[in-house]
């Protein structure tokens, strides 16, 4: 499935593996979670209070539309946090 | 006696400026930065492995980003400097001073300081259109920071719409980049930067700044289109096309998969609330702001401001303020004066406000928008409240202000505080009483200002 995003600027850093709704994707090192999961998908979860997906609206940690849960239980502003190797994200299968 | 603690909230360009002036003066200042590397917003640094050269990110202000990333890193071993952190509820403390909680790295934490200087920026204002809360559509500082921060677009076809000077300097970052901005909509109309372009050319610099990305985009094929209305995002479940009226009143639809919107910007004033200074209502950008002396004082003895979160400058502004308010803090702490420094100081920001009246002359708040918003559109787009809600609640549920309206509806309840639905409500509540804005209030600021996870022990 193609994401929303597009990278433009190549990262030579490591490659750094992570899921998304158990599906194995790759990010790269400096990409924060937001990114790395519009890069493979078109939205973040599903809006709670109605019908839709959102996929974040303000990247600098101010609106709170970005709030994602992983499969530890944590739930993380995907804007300010940065992609870890192994990170299993749960978006309860949106944006594909 | 102990030195004062001084915290410095924020480390944009103002936070940075005021702790490079109280470090100046032999004082170990405490900087409290939610972002994990200073900068601020304007001049955001990318996390480690997505660094890229400063005139790549930055463009024409690369060598001012430069100077305060490297003022940043200097400053760093001098002061008590908690990045990653954010001050979620700030507390009195007896005799005087303050008690910040914080949350940070390390979990919660509570810090005291004697004396607050609050930089606490600004964020894009929004205005609700149709499709508005679509996967896809994004605030134009958010196509922004993907970009400086990530190295990536918002989308592969990106439209860019509002109100405000900064729309074709994205677009042209976008097309540098090797994006694709498809159409650049200003809302506001023609005759108002004619009107304001004398008062403009105040600051010469700048204004050429302006006009080169202007021209830079007609030469791209993609003009700023100004005067338009009736903008509207296309698709179901994700953004397909952006719909608009031209000023004679044609209609026009290009297709696009993300949409970067903003209205202006909104001062980020929480912080300033919860520490008890006093707001003031900004008649010309409409919004209630903390507020501030021209030397950086809040109605607080113990609580400055500098930057855009106590009025709407800009990053040029937002360093003269941090500087001029630094030298504040340390007059009231009965260091010697530096009266040549202060004049000069006041001098430049005396120029800029000048510039920025014509700016936002130039650039109106188009306010008026909420009367074409549709009852069926949401305005709170963290709990899905709509316009024809809000209406009702003033109408048959004598909701008179903000904070009524809020208890009423839960508009300004949700996760953002209000950040992003609260201006627009309150024209909402303001046209549907036929009152004054001012005279609907604002949402009053609440512990904690942004969510944080009860898991921590606190």
């Amino acid at each position: 499935m193609s994401g929303l995003f597009q990278r433009l600027a190549p990262r030579l850093g490591a490659a750094i593996p992570f899921t998304i709704d158990g599906m194995p994707a790759e990010a790269r090192a400096g990409d924060l979670l937001l990114g790395a999961i519009l890069l493979h998908r078109r939205a973040l979860r599903r809006f709670e209070f109605g019908p839709g997906e959102r996929a974040g609206y303000c990247l600098m940690g101010a609106c709170q539309d970005c709030w994602i849960g992983l499969a530890d239980g944590r739930r993380v502003r995907a804007c300010t946090t940065l992609v870890e190797p192994g990170m299993a994200v749960v978006t309860g299968g949106v944006g594909g | 006696m102990a030195e004062p603690v001084v915290a410095v909230v924020g480390a944009g360009p103002a936070g940075l400026r005021a702790t490079q002036v109280l470090v100046e003066a032999g004082l170990c200042p405490l900087l409290i930065d939610e972002g994990h590397r200073a900068g601020g917003q304007v001049y955001r640094r990318p996390p480690p492995g997505a660094e890229r050269p400063a005139s790549d990110l930055y463009g024409f202000e690369a060598g001012r980003a430069q100077t305060l990333h490297d003022l940043a890193d200097a400053l760093a071993p001098r002061i008590a400097y908690r990045p990653g952190t954010m001050v979620w509820s700030i507390a009195k403390r007896e005799p005087a001073g303050f008690a910040l909680n914080c949350l940070g790295p390390q979990g919660h934490g509570r810090i005291a300081a004697d004396r607050l200087v609050l930089a606490t920026g600004a964020m894009d204002r929004a205005l609700p259109f149709p499709g508005w809360t679509l996967p896809g559509v994004f605030t134009l500082g958010a196509a922004q920071i993907a970009l400086k921060a990530q190295g990536m677009a918002i989308g592969r076809r990106v439209a860019l719409v509002g109100a405000g000077p900064l729309l074709p300097l994205v677009a042209h970052q976008y097309a540098k980049a090797g994006a694709t901005p498809v159409v650049v909509l200003d809302v506001t109309p023609v005759w108002a930067k004619v009107r304001a372009a004398p008062r403009l050319a105040a600051m010469p610099a700048t204004l050429a700044k302006g006009v080169w990305y202007m021209l830079a985009g007609a030469l791209r094929g993609q003009p700023v289109r100004a005067g338009v209305r009736a903008i509207a995002v296309e698709g179901t479940s994700r953004v397909e096309a952006l719909a608009w009226e031209d000023a004679r009143g044609r209609r026009h639809r290009v297709p696009c998969d993300a949409v970067a919107a903003s209205f202006g910007l909104r001062s980020e004033a929480q912080a300033a609330d919860l520490a008890g200074c006093r707001f003031v209502f900004e008649p010309v950008t409409r919004q209630w702001q903390p507020e501030r002396s021209p030397e950086g004082r809040s109605s607080h003895p113990l609580v400055y401001l500098a930057g855009d979160g106590s009025g709407i400058g800009g990053a040029d502004v937002a360093e003269l303020q941090g500087e001029r308010t630094a030298l504040t803090v340390l007059a009231d702490l009965g260091r010697p004066r530096d009266a040549a420094r202060e004049a000069r100081l006041d001098r430049l920001l005396a120029r800029q406000a000048g510039f920025r009246a014509a700016l936002e002359a130039a650039y109106p708040y188009p306010h008026h928008l909420v009367e074409t918003i549709a009852d069926d559109e949401i305005v709170c787009r963290c709990e899905g409240i709509t316009a024809g809600a809000l209406r009702r609640a003033a109408t048959e549920r004598d909701a008179h202000e903000m904070n009524r309206l809020k208890a009423l509806t839960r508009a300004g309840m949700g996760r953002c505080q209000g950040r992003v639905c609260g201006h627009a409500a309150a024209e909402i509540l303001a046209r549907t009483l036929t009152v004054p804005v001012e005279t609907v209030g604002r949402l009053r600021g609440q512990a904690p200002i942004k969510p944080i996870p009860l898991r921590e022990p606190v």
